[in-house]
């Protein structure tokens, strides 16, 4: 099969223009017979659900929490960007779509991240227009800040809950089409498999988690908006509940896995402080705006007080190394700078896995109760957590799992390999190449969802007015929910004795130790075999109490970890076949001292992975990454 | 340290419940009380038992999922603070604990200690929006919005959805979750258009659902997680009247 990225021709800042000129359409009267499934509510979902319904389609909105308004894009904290140059400090679109291919170390594809940029205008005014209360100046207009890998201040904010402020926003529009009979939402559903007929994807089944039914659901197109796959590693910033399932259960119906070994590794979270933990909490980046990240020049000063060391004994790090961004790098180099430095034994606190985030410069220049009032929520949350009071002391962080940029491959219209499935949001894999930026994943998720799908999808549904709504009693729909039924009762009544979470802490272990910040060739050799005698451990005995038939979480989380068992295998395999280094992906083999060394020459593609069967080596296909508009260039922040 | 807990354990919304002891040993200062509930769990596992069914997911205290009555307080002893950011450094060794679910009448319970708050839900949908389609919006910088309105909007908008105020109240009512609401929206430029059936609407809705009368307890702004104020009924309430009077 060759992939067909479906890029319009022409020149990069045209691509989008052209496509919408031409992009088919449905009339309203055929709108209001098509039916959309879509998966998830976080911005990408919530927005693509609302938007579709004031478009007039059908649309079934499901997600696993109890409402929509919780999913985890309610935990993003500093901004969303958006080239809207209102500072005049020299952004534009170009700027913007310049500064997410770079930050995304040239893996990203050049016409999807265009119109990112083009359409981040559109998303600010809409949520402002929603009411969403973003932060102004005295003149009652926006104010904006910096973040990582930009020299503009683009970022729009509230306080520091950016991300349940934009998702209130959609989530309150998509209630007003609720409200208006035009989306029914499905709260405490998960979605298990995906119904295919004739090639085509026509329906999920999924599970109704309060009652533990099997529920078939019909749809003339499936958009998954279930967010990235974090959670594999047991311990990131994700909640508890974020999962891989849809898309893995989509990927083994033939929806390709694109570039699964892009992890994002966030540079500032709360570090680990024991085996107990089951969550970490990050600590916003746009607190580099104020805080200086450092370390001990000298290993012997590392058990000291960090306030009874003297400046001049002090090493920060980021701004000695790259001079010309310092504390706003991009989060793959600050991340692996913190690395390092703790690698060289020079890290704090009892662990000696963190470094410093201090904010004495800031409060001295700006005011105790300025430096407070930016921040918002962050300080106390920490002081919470930590006991330790950030005003007084510096922050201890160290990087954690936060975000994904592999995910279902998806062509320029956001549709997997598979006809009517589509993609949003963090789910798919297109717009950060191999590293997000700071900032971006709102803008990504409400792009996708309010100005993308419902220009795209109408050029695939004008093929389906004919299309009348399938039964749900067609043999498609009762042998995917047999399927489904066969693995839980498969590992319901397996005679297992060891609770989930200890095989998903396992996963997780393997997958920080040998596909975590730094990668190599015989570490991810042997986490594959490790990988693979762990799911056959837990296909054996994992111990799911509590019956199927009713409000079971355990068997729910259950389900989840044994898809990420598999796709924690696939990307031990991507990291494996990927023999350079860029952004998240730093394999230790391929290194300038100690900065990422592509390989443009072989590696400048999408690695999109076919599932071939179980215990099958699954097959790669490459979609070459063409750049028209810029030049493929080594990054630097120096 | 050594934590006594006595937990509500109820199989499903139509039975009764009960409190269960249990004792969980070795608990950390640093673990959260969620995390301590998840090592109790690993334990009832291992030994064959039904684990302890409970709401939860960013644990970062913004996704307003968690929802447990600790020690007769919802969210626990601390103010301002969810469960999932209540941390064991502020038990000692020996403490007995209560665990119970938020309880009111619109939030049925549907085992232990997850409710069914989906009625929070349909009061937005009753009129918890600025109506505008996407595609419909001016130049975002085309509407200012004074700097002192925008910040009072964000504090009413700060609510987490969680429940706690409705949980906190002897009435279980509503009236500060559908107040923070109204008073986020209408004292913007953008939701005045319908400022008068947001209102109405909402407060119908709220009535509808089975929570109960306001009689101005203030129970629910000390227990609120995000310390919403109750500023916010008064301003509902001058809301309701207005629209009572000017409305359809």
């Amino acid at each position: 099969m060759k992939l067909d990225s479906k890029i319009p021709q022409g020149p990069v800042g045209e691509k989008w223009s052209n496509y919408k000129e031409h992009a088919k359409l449905v009339n309203p009267s055929n709108k209001r017979k098509l039916e959309i499934i879509v998966v998830g509510t976080g911005l990408a979902g919530a927005s693509a659900a609302a938007t579709l319904a004031e478009l007039g389609y059908k649309v079934k909105a499901f997600c696993f929490q109890d409402s929509p308004r919780r999913a985890h894009s309610i935990a993003a904290q500093g901004g969303i960007n958006a080239a809207k140059n209102y500072k005049n400090d020299g952004d534009s679109v170009y700027r913007l779509f310049y500064d997410t291919i770079k930050g995304g170390d040239f893996r990203a594809r050049e016409g999807n991240v265009h119109r990112l940029a083009e359409v981040s205008v559109n998303i600010i005014d809409q949520c402002v227009a929603q009411g969403v209360p973003f932060a102004r100046e005295y003149g009652g207009l926006l104010d904006n800040r910096s973040f990582g890998g930009a020299q503009v201040s683009r970022t729009f904010y509230a306080r520091g809950q950016t991300g349940q402020q934009l998702l209130i926003g959609a989530y309150q529009a998509l209630e007003r089409q609720v409200g208006l009979g035009n989306v029914k939402m499905y709260s405490r559903h998960e979605m298990l498999d995906i119904v295919k007929i004739d090639g085509k994807a026509r329906g999920i089944i999924a599970k109704n988690l309060v009652t533990g039914e099997l529920e078939r659901h019909f749809g003339h197109a499936v958009l998954l908006c279930t967010g990235g796959y974090g959670n594999v590693f047991f311990l990131s910033t994700n909640a508890m509940g974020s999962n891989v399932t849809a898309a893995w259960r989509a990927h083994k119906r033939g929806a390709f896995f694109g570039n699964p070994c892009y992890t994002q590794i966030h540079p500032t979270c709360i570090p680990v402080s024991g085996d107990y933990q089951s969550k970490l909490t990050l600590m916003s980046e746009s607190l580099r705006n104020d805080g200086r990240i450092w370390v001990p020049k000298r290993k012997e000063d590392c058990g000291k007080h960090p306030n009874d060391i003297k400046e001049e004994d002090r090493d920060y790090y980021l701004e000695r190394k790259y001079p010309s961004y310092g504390n706003l790098c991009p989060r793959d180099i600050a991340s692996r700078a913190a690395k390092e430095v703790c690698d060289e034994g020079r890290g704090v606190g009892k662990t000696g896995l963190a470094v410093y985030l201090d904010f004495s410069d800031a409060i001295n220049r700006l005011g105790l109760e300025t430096v407070k009032a930016r921040y918002g929520e962050l300080f106390p949350m920490y002081q919470n957590i930590t006991g330790e009071d950030p005003l007084k002391q510096p922050m201890r962080i160290f990087p954690a799992v936060h975000y994904t940029m592999g995910g279902l491959w998806v062509d320029y219209e956001l549709m997997t390999t598979v006809p009517g499935l589509y993609a949003l949001g963090e789910a798919n894999f297109s717009d950060h190449g191999a590293n997000r930026l700071g900032a971006s994943a709102l803008m990504q998720g409400l792009a996708d969802g309010y100005f993308v799908i419902p220009y795209t999808i109408g050029n695939y549904l004008s093929g389906e007015i004919f299309t009348k709504s399938i039964p749900t009693d067609h043999p498609a729909f009762a042998e995917a929910e047999n399927n489904v039924r066969e693995r839980i009762n498969t590992l319901k009544n397996n005679g297992g004795k060891t609770p989930v979470d200890e095989f998903h802490k396992q996963l997780g272990k393997i997958m920080w130790e040998y596909c975590g910040m730094a990668r190599n060739a015989e570490g991810l050799t042997k986490a594959r075999q490790m990988i693979q005698t762990l799911k056959a451990d837990f296909w054996n005995d994992a111990r799911i109490t509590g019956e199927i038939n009713e409000f079971n979480p355990e068997l729910d989380k259950a389900m989840r970890v044994a898809d990420f068992l598999e796709l924690g295998e696939l990307m031990v395999v991507d990291a494996l076949n990927r023999n350079e280094s860029c952004g998240g992906h730093f394999r230790t083999e391929y290194q300038d001292n100690g900065e990422a060394k592509r390989n443009d020459d072989e590696y400048a593609y999408v690695s999109a992975w076919e599932f071939k069967g179980d215990n099958q080596e699954p097959e790669l296909h490459k979609e070459e990454l063409v750049y028209e508009a810029i030049q493929l260039q080594v990054r630097s922040y120096k | 340290m050594k934590i006594n807990l006595k937990v509500w354990r109820q199989k499903n919304t139509n039975t009764s419940g009960k409190i269960v002891n249990y004792v969980v040993n070795e608990v950390n200062p640093d673990m959260s009380f969620l995390e301590m509930i998840d090592v109790l769990n690993g334990q009832l596992v291992r030994k064959g038992e039904d684990p302890i069914a409970f709401d939860h997911d960013c644990r970062e205290g913004i996704c307003g999922m968690c929802s447990m009555v600790v020690d007769g307080r919802p969210h626990g002893p601390l103010h301002g603070t969810t469960t999932c950011q209540l941390y064991m450094r502020n038990y000692k060794d020996g403490d007995t604990i209560y665990v119970e679910p938020f309880r009111a009448h619109a939030f049925p319970i549907i085992k232990d200690l997850a409710v069914n708050r989906g009625a929070f839900d349909r009061i937005i949908a009753a009129g918890g929006f600025v109506s505008v389609s996407t595609g419909q919006a001016q130049d975002a910088n085309a509407i200012p919005v004074e700097k002192a309105v925008a910040d009072n909007a964000m504090d009413a908008a700060a609510c987490i959805g969680c429940g706690a105020c409705v949980a906190a109240c002897p009435n279980g009512s509503a009236m500060l979750f559908t107040a923070a609401k109204v008073s986020h929206l209408n004292q913007l430029p953008q939701g005045k258009a319908e400022a008068t059936r947001r209102a109405l609407n909402m407060v119908k809705q709220m009535d509808a659902e089975g929570f109960g009368k306001c009689s101005n307890i203030g129970a629910c702004e000390a227990e609120c997680p995000k310390e919403i104020s109750i500023e916010n009924i008064a301003r509902l309430n001058r809301e309701y009247i207005k629209a009572v009077f000017t409305g359809e």
